[in-house]
């Protein structure tokens, strides 16, 4: 049985665990002191060696794109932490950032001074006020403790660390249309080559990690590449936060080694809720194909996931019931990625258009079974073709449901609607299934 | 170009091989093999966006396949590169007809009533590339139709594939982001924001751009089927950028004009005004029949014959001279030419029916003439100065040049004027800021080599002293100069010899051995020696009595500062005119013969760099006849015959004269004026005129007119303040002629200058103060 193992969670149950003086009662901003007496390299060299990979979902190894940046060109470099969490079931960094900021500045210090920075942002999402105003706390307080601004820790060494919100655009997650957006443009997704390693934020060098990434680091730092390298798996090191939410009993972040399996997380979190069964989830997010009870022993690292046919990506593990309708979960998400479809290419924008009409239809009982394979068809026209990885997540659901749950989708048509009732898969629901 | 190496990349497309230079994106490479990969969004000149998606490929490099189908449009070609299109690669076919099937889902599918249907690249590759039928079976997405997004330019959202081609056009090419893609998903639309129109002098590229029927021009619209134009290529008449146009002409009416490609000229651009700016041709006052002054004094309709044999007496009868607007054809200025000369005996013949110096005379004949300086200079230079020129107001397609490069490579601008120009500004020019008639002062501080280039505009010669000081300036730096004049036919006038120094192919009259050429070319036994008179002094001839007679062609006395004079001198002397409309000078003249206007007849214009630009008749049934052919007629009358009876007979003749390859002239430096110590409230003024204004090509072109920059007085922050005005008070500029009165724009102009648009609604300077330009006005708030 894996056991739990609490690092960036480590101290979220005390009360000041969000300040600055919490923080440091733990030993906070010292690993950025530490780092600043390293050499540049020498910490890309620990955080390669550390086999650190992205959280934010595509899991890229961290320390190999800090080593992407040219370095003596002399150019601006730039830092930019993408905390615009926005994927359906994704709730791992503002959690975070609410119970401790000051540990993605902290991560921000040695990135910054990794990849000769001078200048970093954080691009939130502009929904949150709470999670903006604690963080923007933060970094005031980490200027007036002199941990940011001129000069540093006396090492010399100056950073400028800026909180950007964003207006509220699920494109702006990508980090593409994250750049644009920053620099006071529309969110939408740039053509690469050049990628940011090259010409980012504003042409120059540009490094962007997830939030989970970044505030990875000073624990790094502090203990060591081998002791990050000792949790996990072959290819997937370290430990992570996984999110639980929909019908678990205790939902919330538990922080595990990667490669720990559904089946330990539910023991750990109390299982599916009292009376039901598992029906399927989603391994990160919902742009991640779902799985089903037949994963619970997938082992939840990067290689695990993908083996099993779907993605990490954000380890948001959405657990849905048998009471949870599955057309009406996949319309749910389609219905999100059409209102977040950023227009600027065909396939997800007018694709998301019609997979929407269709999945209505299949919900309220109307179309054949060759409208599954219409959908299918059509996810097959979207899947690589669009111009970034949102229409590609747009259709997961739909071709991973269609797979696992095809007599469900058929049972709406012979049914004439839906055959489950809605209100048993709420929160709300009583015993008596309707009431 | 030899001295620039290549590197060449050999790619197989399909199972065949083909060498492009290195860069060249893969759906270009396959062009070359013929092999047409379907698009929307990409287009040649502009930033590949990889929106549309239609144009996925199968692409392997050394092996190594692509997980999935890549646009086309946005990747460079590289050594191993294995391409499968949709001719070789089921996946890629499939992509695309997926492609293809949701860019229908929302599109109206309204062919039948779109302007586009026919020539439309949706309807052509939906049929090319796409399925017979439509799987979709939802609700469309709708939008109010059609929305004016300018005056002349309306949107149709719903049939906008979103391809961001007029978007990244009005961007990256033009300068003017006026449009933009606004909202998001299927919801997302072309729009504007309503504090900034979408007023750009190039907006009609957009329309012809859209590879749908979501943009289309206002004057077009419904008017025609594509299938239904007879397409002829043709050449503009506005101005001497040059641009290569198409015009489509319906049962003898044209209906439209499209920019044409030349790649070494406008590459696929124009302006508005060369594409909007045609209704002049069939105005419902032109002159379709000679007229001849009767006995009472009355204009009356005559026939052919009267009307020459009319001409030729009153031209017989005393010396003539010759005006010739800027807007004649090389063929007719030619013809101009040689009846001067041959018919007439005379030099005096002067196309400049404008602000003219001898200094501009003398620097036409010793520079002008000599200039090779091209668009592909301008690509190259390390500098660009610009001196009494503006080009987006006065050769846009120059202006698009230069911004090409200092976009593609911060090419160096300097703009030595009185006022800070929109297109200087777009440019980024250095802004070198002096009082009117003092530009010659600044030219020393320009730092200028061999590879820079000097383009300098007619209303230099407004400016004493500073066309010989330009030239010197050149002499010494081996910069490269051109002078671009703003209508299309002056420097084809002064190739054709229609000045009274210049012979045909830049022979100096001085020259007797050029004079020789010319006589012996021309089967006459001698050319005029003397020099001739230029338009104002040969208008001062008339009024003196010394001159009798006078042939005028395409000429506004309102363009010139001594309009008094001229119709004075129009009144005094016996005069034929040859003209499409009625004027100020058909009103007066003895004689009127109707010619025929650039739609209807053969030739070329000579553009700013001396190319000829060669024009068919696009109204092939049209009774209107060239002016080379009448003055030839006339000639036959006076028996002393120049046997051009034909636009073809002159080309050929012309073409066979050759250009002058002994020594040009020679340029004295002029004296730069010193300007006397201004009064308060006193100005000197500037002006240029702006490219969409009350010129009469423009008349009747409402939609155009729309979009025209709002007239405005400029002054300077400083002179503001003295007279207390702020933006958008109407300020008085007066002169003892008259005065006008216009709202104030306070801006970066030279404190002692005030600028106005010379020949704008509401400002018409040389109509109203007899100047234009260097002249004291009185500017108070009004």
């Amino acid at each position: 049985m894996t056991q739990l193992t609490p690092v960036l969670s480590a101290h979220w149950d005390e009360k000041d665990s969000f300040t600055i003086a919490g923080y440091k009662r733990h030993g906070g901003y010292d690993a950025a002191a530490k780092a600043l007496k390293m050499e540049p390299d020498a910490v890309i060299q620990l955080v390669k060696d550390s086999g650190l990979r992205g959280r934010g979902g595509a899991g890229f190894p961290t320390g190999m794109k800090w080593g992407f940046i040219p370095q003596g060109d002399n150019k601006d470099h730039y830092l930019v932490v993408n905390a615009d969490e926005s994927e359906p079931g994704t709730c791992k960094d503002m959690p975070l950032l609410l119970a401790n900021p000051h540990v993605l500045i902290e991560g921000c210090i040695i990135a910054s001074y990794a990849i000769r920075a001078k200048y970093a942002f954080i691009y939130i999402r502009g929904e949150v006020t709470h999670v903006v105003r604690r963080v923007q706390q933060a970094i005031d307080d980490a200027y007036a403790a002199g941990h940011l601004g001129k000069n540093i820790f006396g090492s010399g060494v100056d950073l400028e660390l800026v909180l950007h919100v964003g207006a509220g655009a699920y494109i702006c997650g990508e980090e593409t249309a994250l750049l644009d957006s920053l620099e006071g443009f529309r969110g939408q997704p740039r053509l690469r080559p050049p990628f940011p390693a090259i010409a980012g934020l504003y042409a120059r060098p540009t490094v962007v990690n997830n939030v989970e990434s970044i505030a990875s680091v000073p624990a790094i730092i502090a203990h060591g590449a081998e002791w990050f390298s000792s949790m996990g798996t072959e290819k997937s090191k370290g430990m992570t936060l996984y999110s639980l939410s929909g019908h678990v009993t205790n939902p919330g972040q538990f922080e595990a080694p990667l490669g720990i399996t559904l089946r330990e997380l539910l023991e750990i979190s109390g299982g599916v809720r009292a009376g039901h069964q598992l029906k399927f989830w989603t391994p990160g997010g919902s742009s991640t194909p779902i799985f089903t009870s037949a994963h619970l022993d997938t082992p939840l690292d990067y290689e695990g996931v993908s083996a099993a046919g779907s993605m990490l990506g954000t380890k948001a593990l959405q657990i849905f019931d048998e009471t949870t309708c599955i057309v009406r979960a996949v319309l749910r998400w389609t219905e999100f990625y059409k209102h977040e479809s950023c227009g600027k290419c065909t396939p997800c924008r007018e694709g998301t258009w019609w997979l929407v009409q269709i999945l209505r239809d299949l919900e309220s009982g109307k179309g054949s079974e060759a409208d599954l394979e219409k959908l299918l068809d059509l996810c097959d026209n979207i899947m690589g073709r669009s111009f970034c990885a949102l229409g590609d997540g747009a259709t997961s659901p739909i071709t991973s449901s269609i797979n696992y749950f095809r007599e469900e989708y058929i049972a709406h048509l012979t049914h004439g609607g839906c055959p489950l009732d809605p209100h048993a898969a709420t929160v709300f629901a009583s015993a008596k299934a309707g009431v | 170009m030899s001295n620039e190496v290549v590197d060449m990349i050999t790619v197989v497309i399909d199972g065949f091989e083909v060498s492009v230079p290195k860069g060249t994106l893969v759906i270009r490479a396959a062009e070359k093999l013929g092999i047409q990969i379907p698009r929307f969004c990409d287009h040649p000149l502009l930033d590949p966006v990889g929106a549309c998606r239609q144009c996925l490929v199968d692409i392997e490099i050394n092996g190594r396949a692509f997980p999935k189908p890549q646009a086309s449009c946005t990747i460079p070609v590289e050594p191993g590169m294995i391409v499968k299109t949709q001719l070789t690669s089921a996946v890629a076919k499939k992509a695309q007809e997926g492609v293809m099937e949701m860019l229908l889902i929302n599109h109206p599918l309204d062919c039948p009533v779109c302007d586009k249907g026919g020539e439309c690249p949706l309807q052509n590759q939906a049929m090319s590339n796409g399925q017979s039928d439509s799987r979709f079976e939802g609700t469309k997405r709708t939008f109010e139709k059609p929305i004016h997004i300018s005056s002349q330019v309306l949107l149709d959202r719903e049939r906008c594939v979103l391809c961001a081609r007029c978007t990244r056009f009005s961007e990256q090419i033009a300068s003017d982001p006026f449009i933009t893609l606004n909202e998001r998903g299927a919801l997302q639309q072309v729009g504007i924001y309503e504090k900034q129109p979408f007023e750009s002098y190039f907006s009609g590229n957009t329309v012809q751009i859209c590879p749908v029927g979501a943009l289309t021009g206002a004057s077009y619209r419904f008017r025609a089927r594509p299938f239904d134009l007879v397409s002829t290529p043709s050449a503009c008449e506005h101005c001497a950028s040059g641009c290569s146009l198409r015009t489509d002409v319906r049962r003898g009416k044209t209906l439209r004009r499209l920019a044409g490609d030349d790649a070494e000229v406008n590459e696929e651009w124009n302006c508005d005004k060369g594409r909007w700016a045609f209704k002049y041709v069939t105005a419902a006052d032109r002159l379709t029949h000679p007229m001849v002054r009767n006995a009472s004094g009355e204009l009356q309709e005559a026939s052919w014959p009267e009307a020459i044999a009319a001409a030729a007496a009153g031209l017989q009868k005393t010396s003539a001279a010759v005006l010739v607007g800027g807007r004649a054809s090389v063929e007719d200025a030619y013809g101009y030419s040689k009846f001067a000369r041959v018919t007439l005996g005379t030099n005096n013949i002067d196309f400049r029916s404008r602000i003219s110096t001898a200094e501009e005379r003398d620097f036409i004949a010793s520079t002008v003439v000599r200039a090779k300086t091209t668009y592909r200079d301008i690509d190259r230079a390390d500098s660009v100065l610009l001196v009494g020129f503006e080009p987006e107001e006065e050769s846009p397609i120059v202006f698009l040049r230069i911004h090409k490069q200092v976009r593609k490579r911060a090419l160096k601008v300097t703009a030595i004027a009185s006022k800070l120009s929109i297109g200087n500004e777009k440019l980024s020019a250095n802004f070198v800021c002096v009082a009117p008639g003092s530009e010659a002062t600044a030219l020393p501080s320009v730092a200028l080599t061999a590879q820079s280039v000097i383009l300098v505009g007619e209303r230099a010669c407004e400016s004493a002293g500073l066309l010989s000081a330009i030239a010197a300036l050149a002499e010494k730096t081996g910069a490269k100069l051109a002078w671009i004049p703003r209508r299309a036919g002056e420097r084809g006038a002064i190739a054709a010899g229609a000045i009274g120094n210049l012979l045909p192919g830049g022979r100096p009259v001085a020259d007797a051995s050029a004079r020789v050429d010319v006589a012996a070319a021309w089967g006459v036994t001698s050319i005029p020696s003397s020099l001739g008179l230029s338009s104002d002094e040969i208008i001062a001839a008339v009024n003196k009595g010394t001159i009798g007679a006078l042939v005028v062609g395409g000429v506004d006395p309102l363009d010139g500062e001594n309009h008094h004079e001229m119709l004075e001198a129009l009144q005094k002397a016996f005069v034929v005119s040859l003209e499409i409309r009625p004027s100020a000078v058909t009103t007066l003249a003895d004689v009127v013969l109707p010619v025929a206007a650039v739609t209807e007849k053969s030739g070329s214009f000579l553009d700013w760099e001396g190319r000829s630009r060669n024009f068919e008749a696009a109204v092939v049934d049209s009774l209107q006849r060239s002016d080379v052919r009448l003055l030839s007629m006339i000639a036959d009358e006076m028996s002393k015959p120049i046997s051009l009876s034909t636009v073809k007979a002159a080309s050929k003749e012309f073409a066979s004269l050759g250009n002058w390859d002994g020594a040009p002239s020679a340029l004295s430096l002029t004296s730069v004026q010193t300007v006397s110590a201004l009064q308060a409230n006193e100005a000197l003024l500037t002006s240029w005129r702006r490219l969409l204004d009350e010129g009469s090509l423009q008349q009747g072109e409402e939609n155009l007119a729309g979009t025209a920059r709002k007239p405005v007085v400029v002054i300077s922050p400083k002179r503001a303040a003295s007279i207390g005005v702020t933006d958008g008070e109407a300020v008085r500029v007066s002169n003892s002629h008259g005065a006008i009165v216009l709202p104030v724009l306070v801006e970066a102009i030279h404190d002692d200058a005030v600028w106005l648009p010379r020949n704008s609604r509401g400002s018409h300077l040389l109509a109203t103060f007899g100047v234009a330009s260097g002249a004291v006005v009185t500017v108070v708030k009004d």
